[in-house]
């Protein structure tokens, strides 16, 4: 662990009051409010910083491009809804479960794709995703293509749907909150350095004592774990689970996009990047001008982005105010 | 099975595609999917509206891949070749997006087809679709034209010279930058051309690119990263597999042996099955 100075304080290191505050806002604003659609937009938003924060762990930590990410949250939603529905499983254990259960597939599959670098890796996880789409399309202990329902009645345990609603929403940035620590104290701790220096260069790493294929391994792991437990939620409030929606590619490249909206490789650039999107899709969504364009104005932001402020949004105050690069993390 | 090794053509067309990109300037084309669809859409609006012969769309479809190509590479790849993969990928990711959006605001999503009926021909029982014969033969033509071209032309030498070197290239007067945006065109120009092929042979939608992107990966690395001699023997044996595998199990099985075997040869073979053994 590191040394604390002496100076530490709400000034010096924000990061902790900052996610506090945020999480506040997240829990109290609907409740408060009692506003059902607030709570549905931030519901949205909470999964896309879960996402985004651990993809980062992956692309802005290690370096690795992982395209195939929503495997880790479509695999949760289908074991968290399966042992809900199938096994009778209370909520809390069922995703509980699915998290475990798909960390230690990626335990798995890491120890074959891990070997891979660069471009080859992103290929690879590409061909995961529809590998793994296309063994649950054809399960049939899984609903095949059609997918798993659940019946109304599994709600009941958590006092009836309209209650589970919002116990799956307090679920959801629960797990929005531990993702953001986990992304921060990973930043700060030992490990997240020897993750820092495989990115800057694997092999001088090696050489400096890091060893890479463990580090890669657990942190492959690691951020399979968070978003498991999201899809198990996400798909839980659903009420169903298709393998179409549950692997779409395009859910895992927008994740790509809100992590290089914000910036990768800062918890703060993850978060927003994720909340900015978010709030920047459902408006193309709505908006009649842009309704049938919403794709195409998505792919000419992250162009943009990608070849002119490569840094994103945090990367770009972080040159313009260089006194910022001490607070944001 | 035969049909299967037909199509496995021009599947290694549409690799060749993707892996000359790959070779000649390490950028692994996203873009690739959503330019088959073009492909195929560029064959259907010829067809319909200009009232061209079907294989006649096939040289404006190849030509305004190339051009196309250039446009991107302009735009979207020339600043980013130099800098760590991700902003390649998510360069031509980010057309890719803008493509398939256009496309699908302009075509929505539901299927489109090219009506063509050439007599299959009919060998000790079984019978070989015209249509197949034909994409294959084509597509193996194409394929055989870019060997030479690249092999004995000095614009194929100057695109090889810079793929092996690219400094070295520059300092023997090759414009590297005219030299790679032709070779993007031309990549871009081949999976159109495969893709108006398909276009020939089943329906589609402006998605459907995606799953030819995907098999090109698979052919790709199949034979290579970077090889095309590679990618085309990748393609027949993708077709191969395909068509083997039809008779004895659903077809929904078949995207799971294509990407097991995929992340599998990935993994085992970086080179590729064809590629050059380095020593390790």
């Amino acid at each position: 662990m590191r040394r604390e100075d002496s100076k530490t304080g709400m000034l010096r290191r924000p990061m902790p009051w900052l996610i506090a505050a945020v999480v506040a806002a997240f829990a109290l604003l609907p409740a408060a409010t009692g506003d059902v659609g607030l709570r549905e937009t931030l519901f949205l938003a909470a999964l896309a910083i879960v996402l985004a924060s651990n993809l980062n762990l992956m692309i802005g930590y290690t370096g690795y491009v992982n395209f195939g990410n929503v495997i880790f949250f479509g695999l949760g939603g289908y074991f968290g809804v399966w042992l809900a529905t199938g096994h009778g499983w209370s909520l809390y254990p069922a995703a509980l479960a699915a998290g475990l259960l798909v960390s230690a597939v990626a335990l798995l599959f890491g120890a074959g794709i891990l070997r891979l670098r660069g471009a080859y890796f992103a290929l690879a996880t590409i061909g995961v995703n529809e590998a793994v789409s296309a063994v649950v399309t054809n399960m049939d202990a899984w609903g095949g293509s059609t997918g798993m329902y659940i019946p109304l009645d599994a709600y009941q345990p958590l006092g009836g749907p309209r209650q589970a609603l919002w116990i799956v929403y307090f679920l959801m940035i629960a797990v929005m909150a531990v993702s953001l620590l986990l992304s921060w104290g990973i930043r700060r701790s030992r490990f997240g350095l020897g993750l820092f220096a495989i990115r800057e260069d694997e092999d001088a790493a090696l050489v400096m004592g890091v060893n890479p294929a463990r580090f890669k391994a657990v942190i492959y792991s690691t951020s399979a774990f968070l978003p498991a437990v999201a899809g198990a939620l996400f798909f839980f409030k659903n009420g169903v689970i298709q393998p179409d929606q549950a692997f779409d590619l395009t859910f895992s490249t927008e994740a790509i996009v809100m992590l290089m909206l914000g910036g990768q490789g800062t918890v703060t650039g993850a978060a927003l990047g994720a909340f900015i999107y978010e709030y920047f899709r459902g408006y193309l969504l709505t908006s009649p001008l842009f309704s049938n364009f919403q794709l195409m104005v998505a792919g000419a932001l992250l162009l943009v982005i990608v070849l002119f402020v490569p840094g994103g949004l945090v990367g770009w105050m972080i040159d313009r105010w260089p006194r910022l690069r001490g607070a944001i993390e | 099975m035969i049909d299967g090794l037909l199509l496995g053509a021009v599947y290694g067309l549409a690799a060749i595609g993707l892996t000359l990109i790959w070779g000649v300037m390490n950028v692994i084309n996203l873009t690739h999917g959503a330019m088959v669809a073009l492909g195929m859409f560029g064959v259907y609006l010829l067809v319909g509206h200009a009232g061209l012969p079907v294989y006649a769309t096939l040289p404006p479809v190849a030509v305004g891949g190339f051009l196309v190509g250039v446009a991107v590479y302009w735009v979207a790849v020339h600043r980013v070749i130099n800098r760590p993969h991700l902003m390649s990928l998510l360069a031509t990711f980010a057309v890719n997006m803008m493509l398939i959006g256009a496309g699908t605001a302009l075509w929505s999503t539901s299927p489109y087809n090219v009506d063509l009926s050439l007599p299959g021909i009919t060998w000790r029982g079984y019978t070989f679709t015209g249509g197949h014969i034909v994409a294959a033969a084509v597509a193996v033509l194409v394929a055989g034209v870019l060997y030479l071209f690249m092999r004995h032309t000095m614009l194929g030498k100057a695109i090889r010279a810079v793929a092996s070197n690219r400094q070295a290239a520059e300092l023997m007067g090759i414009p590297s930058n005219r030299v790679l945006a032709i070779a993007f065109g031309l990549g871009i120009g081949l999976a159109m051309t495969a893709g108006g092929l398909v276009a020939t042979l089943f329906p589609f939608t402006i998605l459907s690119g995606g799953e030819y992107q995907l098999k090109s990966f698979v052919v790709t690395v199949l034979g290579g990263l970077g090889n095309p001699a590679g990618a085309l023997l990748g393609g027949l044996l993708l077709g191969l597999v395909e068509g083997g595998t039809t008779p004895y199990m659903a077809v929904s099985w078949t995207p799971v042996i294509e990407f097991g075997l995929f992340v599998a040869v990935l993994v085992a073979f970086p080179q590729g099955l064809f590629g050059k053994r380095t020593g390790r």
